[in-house]
């Protein structure tokens, strides 16, 4: 029965990779691009969310939808003045632009906030569940973090197969330069998407910080967790993210069921495993290299 | 017809390549000068600049091979903490805990990075990119952790390398001098290793990889192969110099043995802002670095916001960093690695190889 409970939460920890993946996931699939910075901006997300919360009576809940906004705009901001300018067969170029900012936003936090741990006080909902039976109960707060996961995932799926925008963007994912030639412009798409990347990563900061205590050093760690998702799932399927994302969460709760503490070794060991054996990921697709 | 008959005379006409020019010869003098001079300055300078030259020379040394990897071979790694961490554990367990001689288990230290590179090489080749770099992380992570797993290296607690033990037969002082001039020999020896690699067939090979891997395949260019040999040295010599810095600061740990921020960033500011794929980059780059440094000495978040900002700016504004800043304004070299073309009569050159910068 441990196990079964091991595995149901891991299910639902991978709620939370695979929203951090989702950003991930989107700009590598649009522009080829591997944002180093990622798990960074989602701690710089959880900072300024316990910042600004008094702008908004100590409402944490309004106070992220808030970040989440603002942080879209730099994400815009950030690919049209930074990282357009790393575009190219060359990936060295956008790797240490974005290696370089992680370095400097973990060191302007811990200017700013010193180095002691931080957790978003979002009160009882926290720490509430739903007893199954004895040994399995479904924490409340972690499954409202799998819904969103869920449904930001489903939304990103309908507003790419459905919308003007959307095909857009698979339109430049899949061929930049016939795309522009189509009349896109594909400095303003890659803003937003980035932009989608930059909010869906404070989302995630935000959940996770109201659920774990975060340092300005905890971004790496969310980092790798993202990319393991994102490469477990494959590449170029969003659900594949969501797979990705439960099976590190599985693999990490049964980890830490065999030896408490190695959950986050087994998760790296899994996602090697999936890399040797098959690099393109659970449901990543064949035509996309 | 006259224009006939000089244009044949003219690609007869006595000629010599030669990488050796006017710049290079005193480019190389002044380095194996400034080389002399540092062999000589335990008589000459302080304790503390010593001190602080040791830093410098070891963030010379493993530039010079996070240029090899990055410029040279496209091995974009942000994992080269997990050679620094094996260096620092293996030459603990030897030196310390087996009575080896520190600096022969310094060595040995380096040969089993590298030994422990090929498996990683065989994980992460195939991938490209941004997924190299984190795939690289990932995998020090891993080491880290299970370095952390095992008891009997008492991980996870301070260890410390001891008089009785490891410097047993070395006084303080000859042991504070022998630290520095290892340090200045890993510095100068990974320079000097990045100048033979880039001269030779390997690099040659690494270039045309480089600038076009289908390319370099058709002229019978084994890439995969090219690149772990650059992969195995930069390993080794970086587990070396990772036995060095904890052998100075005479403890290890494993959050700072295996830190991404100290072996892995630090470095890679130091050779963008110097300059990514020529030897001359990591050298201006760590002067930098040293200025830097002592401005804000008593700041480390301070000197990782400012070198990062600078290292970032760089990367996207000019690959070649200030070395190719300097050499718009003025080209110089301090290495003949460059061949030219020297026509007999004049000392004009044409430049026909090309550096690896690009």
């Amino acid at each position: 029965m441990t196990w079964v409970n091991a595995i149901v939460q891991g299910i639902l920890n991978g709620g939370l990779y695979a929203l951090f993946a989702t950003g991930l996931s989107l700009a590598f699939g649009v522009m080829r691009f591997v944002n180093l910075a990622h798990g960074d901006l989602a701690v710089l997300s959880g900072y300024l969310v316990l910042s600004w919360a008094g702008l908004f009576g100590d409402n944490y809940w309004v106070t992220m939808v808030f970040v989440a906004a603002v942080m879209a705009g730099v994400g815009y901001l950030a690919q049209r003045v930074m990282f357009n300018r790393t575009l190219g067969d060359d990936p060295l170029p956008g790797i240490l632009a974005s290696f370089g900012l992680a370095i400097v936003i973990q060191n302007v936090l811990l200017e700013h906030y010193s180095a002691t741990d931080k957790i978003i006080p979002l009160g009882d909902i926290v720490v509430r569940s739903i007893r199954i039976t004895d040994q399995i109960a479904i924490g409340w707060y972690p499954l409202l973090i799998l819904v969103v996961a869920v449904a930001v995932l489903a939304a990103l799926q309908i507003f790419l197969s459905f919308t003007r925008l959307g095909r857009a963007f698979r339109a430049t994912a899949d061929d930049p330069s016939t795309a522009q030639l189509m009349g896109i412009n594909y400095r303003h798409l890659y803003g937003i998407a980035m932009a989608i990347s930059f909010a869906a990563v404070a989302l995630a900061g935000f959940f996770n910080g109201a659920r774990t205590p975060f340092t300005p050093l905890t971004g790496g760690l969310l980092l790798l967790f993202a990319f393991e998702a994102v490469v477990i799932g494959g590449l170029g399927s969003l659900w594949g993210t969501l797979l990705g994302g439960i099976v590190l969460g599985v693999a990490q709760s049964m980890g830490n069921q065999v030896s408490v503490g190695s959950g986050i070794l087994v998760g790296h060991l899994v996602f090697l495993a999936v890399l040797l054996l098959r690099p393109r990921g659970l449901l990543g697709s064949e035509a996309r290299s | 017809m006259s224009e006939q008959e000089t244009a044949p005379a003219a690609t007869t006409a006595p000629h010599r390549i030669s990488r050796w020019s006017a710049p290079s010869t005193v480019g190389t003098s002044a380095f194996t000068l400034v080389f002399i001079v540092l062999a000589l300055l335990p008589w000459w300078g302080s304790a503390s600049t010593q001190f602080t030259l040791v830093e410098v020379l070891y963030y010379l040394a493993l530039a010079q091979m996070w240029n090899l990897l990055a410029g040279y071979a496209g091995l974009v790694s942000v994992g080269q903490q997990a050679f620094v961490g094996i260096g620092a554990y293996a030459v603990f367990l030897l030196a310390e805990r087996n009575g080896v001689d520190p600096w022969l288990a310094m060595v040995i230290a380096g040969a089993i990075a590298a030994a422990l590179s090929v498996p990683v090489a065989f994980l992460t080749f195939k991938l490209v990119g941004g997924y190299f770099a984190i795939a690289t992380w990932v995998i020090a992570e891993v080491i880290r952790l299970t370095v952390l797993e095992i008891d009997s290296i008492g991980a996870g607690n301070v260890q410390s390398f001891t008089v009785a033990n490891t410097w047993s037969g070395y006084s303080l002082e000859t042991r504070s001098d022998l630290i520095y001039w290892v340090a200045l020999a890993l510095a100068a020896g990974a320079t000097v290793v990045a100048v033979l690699i880039a001269r030779s067939r390997l690099g040659l090979a690494l270039q045309a990889a480089r600038d076009s891997a289908p390319g370099a395949r058709g002229l019978g260019v084994n890439v995969m192969r090219t690149k772990l040999v650059v992969w195995v040295v930069a390993a080794g010599w970086t587990g070396m110099t990772g036995a060095l810095i904890h052998l100075n600061t005479s403890t290890v740990t494993t959050d700072d043995a295996f830190s991404v921020t100290s072996w892995t960033a630090l470095v890679i500011f130091i050779v963008v802002i110097g300059g990514v794929g020529s030897v001359r980059g990591p050298l201006i780059g760590v002067a930098i670095y040293w200025f830097i440094s002592e401005q804000f000495e008593d700041s480390d978040t301070w000197r990782f916001i400012i070198l990062g900002s600078a290292a970032t700016l760089m990367a996207l504004v000019s690959r070649e960093g200030v070395d190719g800043l300097l050499q718009r304004i003025r080209p110089f070299e301090i290495f003949p690695i460059r061949r030219r073309l020297l026509l007999d009569g004049d000392g004009d050159a044409d430049d026909e190889g090309t550096d690896a910068a690009r």
